[in-house]
């Protein structure tokens, strides 16, 4: 096709408002941003932005998400995705462990960690751990406490304290009833419990 | 001299016997007039690819002697999403019109399709030899229609496989159907329950988590030949699994889920040495040194062990448990295996007898390098992408990993292959090496890159694919990639039966290219690319040679379809659009998706609001 014809041709289309696209909504650049990786997490409004963007429509009338940021805590904001792509079945990306939050696409899955006694809480990053032994690890060192082994039935019986956390429902669950990706994707803070507050925390 | 020679009928009909494949079938059926007759009694087994090419009254009064039939409906695309919910793909006509004409009727294997609890129950009732059921990503049912064969079905082997939205409890309640109906299962009961979303088990409220469902295999069955639960969220009792395993000498596969932890699994190892398929379920725990002896010596005590896959959470010092039988492997699946390159290159390397590797892209360039090294008789791999929607790599895998592997396996067939960056030097490099691929998959994770070295599009690398692997029968393509690209695959792609393509292209050409020189393609799917109406109609007649052509987000107007439509009666144009009837918008307004799959049934009649198929000039089709 003569070139001068397709353009005024594809004008004519209107493609551009029926374009699938990878930018923002507004901006002209398909291509992909070079972003920043920055360790911070995204503020929540950014993080609304981002779930609109990624789950509906592109031709929304989000404005540009970097112009709400403060400079200094620029979080790159997410491509939003395209639908299907990259060609993945959904099962298998439902198994990938480094599955991302509801908190958008930020990176890391920090959770609050509070223990009984302990005069302030830390927060760690549950992306980091790969399994029960390792995040036990972790919370041991950096409580200094120990929490022996882990049973279905008894929990950590047998130890001075048990690892606890709270699920999506509220609830107070211990660590350890589920398989590692469920805990993940439902885990909102950690507790760590003394024993014997923990007893009743059996799986069902 | 004139002379007639024929064999009598039945000998033909026993000649024909002999031969199962659907394309020496169909050959045969067409020979000659008596040979069509005689083929068409005795075809046992029919393979439908598009349901909606063919009523079922037409599969029925060709073929009246069927016993196994296999159907698909759903576009490939819609594994992706890309097919709106309530698209079609319903199996419920096929299976009132076979009720009363396949009483016999052994085999229903459906992929991709819409299947109700009704039907079920009709299956159930209405086939008193029914043997198998396999379900494929279909959807539309629920655990009462599972129950109702259960139930109702004296089956003799039993399959499933499903792959939707289903909560344990109503399993247990199946499953307690099932096994507990003092039901005599003769030979072999194969259950299959796969690709579950977990995610959906979550949201339901189980009740019961000690998977007691298991408890219901009746102490006197002892037919199991395969049991995959992979997919399943919550735990099984671990007792009864033991005890089933016990009994049931003609294992032969053995799935588990995650939730099973891995002390556990020399106990069921051991009752079942027999194994030829294992799947694992989660593969750490705390390092200790008898469980690990334990388990490697469960390992050794499978001889027969030859296919591996589950290694959920590997903890990497428990791998060299499988040492003991890496000689045999010949199938590794290590999918859903966070393991870094180090430990598989350790594992891999132990590996010779490997045929099918399935690995994420953890395994790098260094392990991939090392299985070209180990693994001379591969045929195929596969490399899944760990954080597909990352912003950067976050693994050292290039295309030099996929280069090394062309390099070192003379038998390599098939590849799929998600990464970051290609060139065309290495695809030119890998073709080379490599004429002997048949099933070549590339998936550049960002849309439209280019070559990283020349930033050039890939359009010579792909040729060089086509050109040199004559016998390439499915490609999907990926990057940067210009109409060039597409006369490469019209030139040379005389093999080729299934193209995917996504995001390239710039004009109608690179289609034409495409529909007018592939002369084996069967199967086309398209989305983002800027291909119109010119290519289509001026290839109208193509498309009735191929099965279907899947076009979305291009810019095929609702003019063409229409008038492609008019004139291809033998053709259903389906325009998908959810923005709503492409007559409130002009004509040329490009439709959002477009489904056109030859067919001799004429319109469907089942079509959601958001699908029109575009009529033709004659007189509506009636089935």
């Amino acid at each position: 096709m003569d070139n001068s014809l397709r353009i005024s041709h594809e004008k004519e289309l209107n493609l551009e408002a029926t374009e699938l696209r990878l930018g923002l909504p507004g901006s002209d650049e398909p291509e992909k941003r070079s972003v920043v990786r920055s360790n911070k997490r995204s503020s929540p409004e950014a993080s609304e932005e981002l779930e609109c963007m990624s789950k509906g429509n592109m031709n929304s009338n989000g404005s540009d998400v970097t112009s709400d940021h403060d400079q200094d805590n620029v979080v790159p904001p997410a491509k939003a995705q395209v639908v299907g792509w990259p060609p993945i079945r959904s099962y298998r990306k439902n198994n990938l462990q480094q599955k991302k939050g509801e908190e958008g696409e930020g990176s890391g899955m920090y959770v609050k960690v509070s223990m009984a006694g302990a005069p302030y809480l830390r927060k760690i990053d549950l992306k980091v751990y790969k399994s029960y032994p390792e995040l036990l690890k972790t919370l041991g060192n950096m409580f200094k406490c120990t929490f022996g082994e882990y049973s279905e039935r008894e929990g950590y019986n047998g130890s001075e304290y048990a690892p606890t956390y709270e699920d999506k429902d509220g609830d107070w669950m211990l660590v350890g009833d589920v398989p590692w990706n469920m805990f993940v994707s439902s885990c909102k803070r950690l507790r760590i419990m003394k024993g014997s507050e923990a007893k009743g925390l059996g799986c069902l | 001299m004139a002379y007639t020679f024929s064999f009598p009928e039945e000998v033909l009909e026993h000649v024909f016997s002999f031969i199962e494949s659907e394309k020496d079938r169909n050959a045969i059926s067409l020979v000659c007039k008596s040979w069509y007759e005689i083929e068409r009694w005795c075809r046992r087994r029919v393979f439908v690819g598009n349901c909606y090419a063919v009523s079922p009254m037409m599969v029925i009064k060709r073929f009246p002697e069927v016993r196994s039939i296999a159907l698909k409906g759903k576009p490939h695309f819609a594994d992706f999403n890309l097919v709106p919910e309530g698209w079609g793909g319903y199996v419920c006509p096929w299976i009132a019109a076979m009720a009363c004409a396949f009483p016999w009727l052994e085999e229903i294997r459906l992929k991709r399709m819409v299947i109700t609890d009704e039907s079920l129950e009709l299956i159930a009732k209405s086939f008193k030899n029914f043997k198998v059921l396999v379900l494929t990503s279909c959807e539309g049912f629920t655990t009462d229609g599972l129950a109702a064969i259960a139930a109702n079905c004296r089956f003799a082997s039993f399959i499933f496989l499903i792959s939707q939205v289903l909560n344990l409890l109503d399993f247990n309640f199946v499953f307690e159907l099932v096994l507990n109906k003092g039901h005599k299962f003769e030979s072999k009961l194969c259950l299959c329950l796969v690709n579950l979303r977990e995610l959906d088990l979550q949201e339901s409220e189980v009740e019961d988590l000690s998977g007691h469902w298991l408890s219901h295999f009746p102490d006197s069955y002892t037919s199991l030949v395969s049991l995959n639960i992979s997919c399943l969220g919550n735990e099984v009792s671990l007792s009864s699994l033991e005890r089933l395993l016990g009994r049931c000498p003609n294992l032969q596969t053995l799935r588990l889920n995650r939730a099973v932890p891995l002390d556990r699994l020399p106990n069921l190892l051991r009752r079942c040495p027999q194994l030829v398929e294992l799947g694992t379920g989660v593969y750490s725990t705390e390092m200790r040194p008898e469980v690990f002896s334990n388990l490697e010596a469960a390992f050794s005590g499978c001889k027969q062990l030859k296919s591996l896959s589950g290694f959920w959470d590997v903890l990497p010092s428990y791998l060299p448990a499988v040492y003991p039988i890496c000689s045999r492997l010949t199938s590794l699946n290590l999918s859903y295996a966070i393991v870094q390159s180090s430990d598989l290159i350790k594992l891999i390397s132990q590996c010779p007898s490997l045929l099918r590797l399935w690995v994420l892209d953890y395994i790098e360039d260094a392990g991939l390098y090392a299985l070209a090294a180990s693994c001379k008789d591969l045929r195929e791999l596969r490399v899944f992408p760990s954080d597909p929607f990352g912003l950067e790599p976050n693994v050292a895998l290039t295309e030099q990993g996929l280069v090394s592997v062309s390099e070192g396996c003379p038998k390599l067939q098939s590849v799929l292959y998600f990464c970051r960056q290609m060139s065309n030097a290495a695809l030119n490099t890998i073709a080379r090496n490599r004429p002997n691929l048949t099933r070549f998959r590339l998936c550049i994770i960002e849309p439209r890159t280019p070559d990283y070295i020349t930033l050039e599009p890939l359009d010579s690398g792909f040729g060089a694919i086509v050109e040199h692997c004559k016998d390439l029968q499915r490609l999907s393509l990926s990057g940067l990639l210009t109409d060039r690209v597409f006369e490469y695959i019209g030139t040379y792609g005389k093999k080729l039966e299934m193209l995917s393509v996504a995001f390239a292209g710039d004009s109608d050409l690179g289609l034409h290219h495409v529909l007018s020189g592939c002369d084996n393609l069967r199967k086309l799917e398209i989305r983002d690319c800027p291909f119109g109406d010119k290519a289509l109609l001026a290839n109208a007649a193509k498309l009735e040679t191929m099965r279907s052509l899947w076009m979305s987000s291009c810019s095929v107007s609702y003019g063409a379809c229409k008038l492609l439509g008019q004139k291809m009666p033998r053709l259903n144009v389906e325009v998908i659009d959810e923005r709503g009837p492409p007559d409130s918008r002009p004509e040329s307004c490009p439709v959002e998706k477009l489904y056109i799959y030859r067919t001799i049934a004429g319109p469907r009649l089942d079509m959601p609001g958001f699908v029109w198929t575009m009529e033709d000039d004659s007189s509506l089709g009636l089935e």
